[in-house]
């Protein structure tokens, strides 16, 4: 058995950041299926937000606002309030430990608009913010390689937790196949999103729900997972990413008819709305058959930003343009539709990183949560951009820092580890006996083809009730089918099953979810309850595994502190 | 229908490697990874390579085609065939395979590990706010702050293929992350561990990791960038500095290369040592009729060598 004080599941911003907090006192393992720099925190590419004030006036009080209306006022207050006040001080931490930022004439840290900010407060580097950011966490982690032990490619299989106390992990080494429980004083999960279970999506491969599901599994209910964002400018077709940072810039959004549709949705704001209403114009112009050549997709134009601009702010973008479809932006527009981006929901936690159970807010002992895996819930119901890279930062420190007090004041916990490994053992047994005929990667499709067609942009319960009839079935197709590798060396095949059965049952949690919450706000838009509801919904949602496979939906009260809910328009 | 001819391995099952042919039509605008996992998905779950992002931003999907690494999700694959509709796949190169198109990365990140890959700010505490940097100074970082880790450039690497010691262009173009950062404080003490061997002065400029480089960071031009601070920091005190001292007052001087001058003042006069292990060499070319003529003398236009000379130096 492999002992550690504390260990970390994800090696992305908050897993790294939790790293370097518990680090300072206690010996930590930090665990990721892939390498630390392979994280998908590295794709996020606009920036960093905090009101540094660099360019123009700028205050928390400002973030904090802009921040609870872009979550159509389901954010918790208490936690965005702190969140947003810690901004500027982790965004220098960062500068100091070597963070690469783009500049002002004088030297200080560069800021640009984005959407939903009422101020350019976003910090950045080019177009790579979060490659900078990850590449400057890691160089901090192998400087306290003596104290951070990283086990890079190694699968979480399952959370251990005994009598209300987290024990540790069971994993396993995806090189040799070696099944091992790593036992730990406390648990910090920072295992990013699970955008897989879409068809049009920016998420990585590894975006799969391990984490989210291994804590559901071990009781824990999942927060608000009906709140997907869709994120407007993904590339046709495949969905990568382009940053919201090309309309920052300036870029436009142009229809079938080279018209600049965003004034019919936010007069305003215009192409600097929040995600999700720009998503959804997007969307609406593409159903009304007013995408370019009648197609499901609507342009990026950037041409007029000109090419030495281009080239400092949007390099990224523009070699991506060339490398993927042969368009450079230079000199054409960019073809892009609406694509999962980024989960609002997921582990409950308290202001402090600490997983919370219930609505009263009781904690599991010894289990913490940050970044995209959980759900504090400062986004509310819907992310602005820039927030999710500080949400990461400043959470995985908080995150850490409550694992480290936490571990400091309990005793080893005790683990059954024969039990423990035999459970995951006998999962991959189990596998490698399926005599099925049925193809994974035709359930696989089949999942990601009707999340997005009927749990996508636009729900309503008729959509929902198929497809949860439909991932039911698939659920029950995939204990049928076909393996080909039984071997235990680097064996991918087997870790995508496990990966494609957990984003299984995530497709159920939000989609039921999304049938339950029967009113649009943010990201949760439903075609047949097009207004928010706040008299009967201004609450989280939470899903609890119940008897079996079925599942039971409970609230939780949002935090209300300075901002009572208001219209919200751009 | 194209074919793709994937190197295999897996000790598990047999010692050898071999080659297996996967035909498949490829869908429009379909990148090489999304080629691969078609073949993984349809075809042979057994297949294994690493992949996770596919916009070229996690460095995970590197592999050779058609001999040179790149990653799999920034091409298309219908680029990559030759005339009869075949690619070759195979694992990146300097680096021992594990299983199919997986590669050990260990050797690659101790490598990084070495150049100390950390900021080394000195010891006055930090000020309140952020440290400044000149838009100027950012450029100085701002291509070698993309590299993505992918280990392409040092599959390709030439120096690397005969020496295992050398640090690599990955691990020297991070340190040029560093050792051209205004923030840093220990720049002079880097260039000197990064001109021991192993260092800067042993990559043969042959320049196939910035062909092979899928981002701007272009390991050799990091590399030249990392000597020119070594000179100017006076770090002369080594073969690769001496070497190229030496061809530049040759040059200089004569407008051509003293060929018998540089071996022996890129060993240094009084490293008796080196100079005794070029006499074996000196005397087989002696053999071979070999040795440069013992008189140097200057090309007829060395006038105008030394004017761009002056012109540089201003």
């Amino acid at each position: 058995m492999i002992e550690h004080d504390v260990v970390i599941v994800g090696a992305g911003l908050a897993g790294m950041r939790a790293a370097l907090e518990v680090c300072r006192d206690l010996d930590v393992a930090l665990l990721t299926k892939v390498y630390p720099s392979r994280s998908h925190s590295g794709a996020a590419q606009g920036g960093i937000a905090a009101s540094l004030a660099n360019s123009e006036d700028d205050s928390w009080e400002e973030h904090m606002f802009d921040t609870v209306k872009g979550g159509d006022y389901l954010s918790d207050q208490d936690a965005v309030e702190e969140y947003v006040k810690s901004a500027s001080r982790v965004i220098y931490e960062l500068e100091h430990m070597g963070c690469v930022f783009s500049r002002t004439p004088d030297g200080r840290i560069a800021q640009r608009s984005f959407g939903g900010h009422s101020r350019p407060r976003a910090c950045f580097s080019a177009d790579r913010t979060g490659h900078a950011i990850l590449h400057a966490l890691h160089e901090q982690v192998m400087k306290n390689s003596r104290s951070i032990k990283v086990y890079s490619e190694w699968f979480m299989h399952s959370l251990i937790i005994e009598d209300g106390q987290c024990r540790g992990v069971v994993v396993s080494d995806v090189r040799t196949g070696a099944v091992e429980v790593i036992q730990a004083k406390a648990v910090v999960f920072a295992t990013g999103g699970y955008g897989r279970a879409f068809q049009i999506t920016t998420n990585a491969f590894a975006s799969t729900a391990d984490g989210v599901l291994a804590a559901f599994n071990s009781g824990i209910p999942l927060e608000d997972a009906e709140f997907v964002q869709f994120h407007p400018s993904g590339l046709y077709r495949q969905g990568i990413l382009f940053s919201e940072a090309a309309r920052g810039e300036g870029g436009y959004l142009l229809n079938g008819l080279g018209k600049r549709f965003m004034e019919k949705y936010a007069p305003e704001r215009m192409e600097l709305a929040p995600r999700d209403i720009v998503a959804r114009a997007e969307q609406s112009e593409i159903d009304a058959g007013r995408g370019v050549n009648g197609e499901d997709f609507i342009h990026l134009d950037l041409r007029h930003l000109g090419e030495a601009r281009i080239m400092e702010r949007l390099p990224q973008i523009r070699q991506l343009g060339i490398d993927f479809i042969s368009v450079d932006c230079v000199k054409e527009p960019l073809p892009i539709q609406p694509t999962a981006h980024y989960s609002m929901g997921g582990i409950p936690t308290d202001k402090f990183g600490a997983v919370v159970m219930d609505a009263e807010g009781t904690r599991v002992n010894g289990f913490f949560a940050a970044g995209e895996c959980a759900c504090v819930s400062v986004h509310g119901a819907n992310r602005l951009g820039t927030n999710s890279l500080l949400d990461a930062v400043v959470f995985g420190e908080r995150a850490g820092r409550s694992a480290l007090e936490y571990a400091k004041s309990v005793a080893s916990p005790s683990v059954n580890e024969s039990r423990e490994k035999t459970r995951v053992l006998s999962q991959f047994e189990e596998i490698f006996q399926r005599e099925g005929s049925e193809s994974y990667n035709d359930i696989r499709n089949e999942m990601k083809v009707v999340m997005t067609a009927k749990c996508g942009v636009f729900r309503d319960a008729e959509s929902l009730a198929q497809c949860i009839e439909k991932i039911k079935a698939l659920q029950v197709r995939y204990k049928k089918g076909k393996v080909t590798d039984k071997g235990r060396l680097f064996n991918t095949e087997l870790y995508e099953i496990i990966e494609l059965g957990n984003m299984l049952k995530m497709a159920e949690i939000i989609s039921t979810a999304a049938l339950a919450r029967k009113e649009s706000r943010g990201g949760h838009f439903r075609s047949d309850f097009p207004k928010r509801n706040d008299v009967d919904f201004l609450h989280h949602s939470l899903v609890y595994p119940s008897d079996g496979d079925g599942l039971e939906l409970k609230t939780k009260p949002v935090v209300i502190t300075r901002h009572q809910p208001a219209e919200r328009t751009y | 229908m194209a074919t793709f001819r994937i190197k295999r391995y897996n000790p598990e099952k047999q010692p050898e490697a071999y080659y297996e042919d996967f035909d498949l039509d490829i869908p429009s605008g379909a990148t090489l990874l999304d080629c691969i996992n078609l073949i993984k998905w349809t075809k042979d779950g057994s297949l294994s390579y690493r992949m996770s992002c596919r916009s070229a931003i996690c460095g995970s999907c590197g592999m050779k085609a058609n001999g040179h690494a790149l990653l799999a999700c920034q091409r298309q694959a219908s680029s990559l065939l030759d005339k009869d509709g075949t690619v070759t796949i195979e694992p990146l190169g300097n680096m021992k395979p594990i299983k199919d198109l997986v590669v050990d990365f260990k050797p690659f990140w101790e490598k990084i590990d070495r150049i100390k890959p950390y900021l080394q700010p000195g010891e006055e505490p930090p000020p309140e706010k952020e440290r400044t940097q000149s838009p100027e100074q950012f450029r100085l970082i701002d291509d070698t702050s993309t590299c993505i880790m992918c280990g392409n450039c040092y599959s390709d690497c030439n120096t690397l293929e005969v020496d295992g010691n050398f640090l690599g262009p990955a691990a020297l173009a991070k340190a040029q992350r560093f050792v051209s950062d205004s923030r840093d404080q220990n720049t002079h003490e880097r260039v000197r561990e990064l001109s021991k061997p192993g260092g800067i002065w042993d990559c043969t400029h042959c320049a196939e990791c910035v062909e092979r480089c899928p981002k701007p960071a272009r390991p050799f031009y990091r590399i030249k960038e990392i000597m020119t601070v070594a000179l100017e920091e006076g770090v002369h005190n080594n073969n690769g500095a001496r070497h190229a001292l030496s061809f530049t007052r040759s040059v200089k001087a004569s407008g051509r290369l003293n060929e018998n001058q540089l071996p022996v003042e890129s060993m240094g006069y009084f490293n008796i040592k080196g100079l005794l292990e070029l006499v074996p060499v000196g005397l087989r070319m002696l053999l071979k009729g070999k040795i440069p003529p013992i008189i140097h003398k200057s090309i007829d236009d060395v006038k105008d060598v030394k004017r761009i000379f002056k012109d540089l130096k201003q």
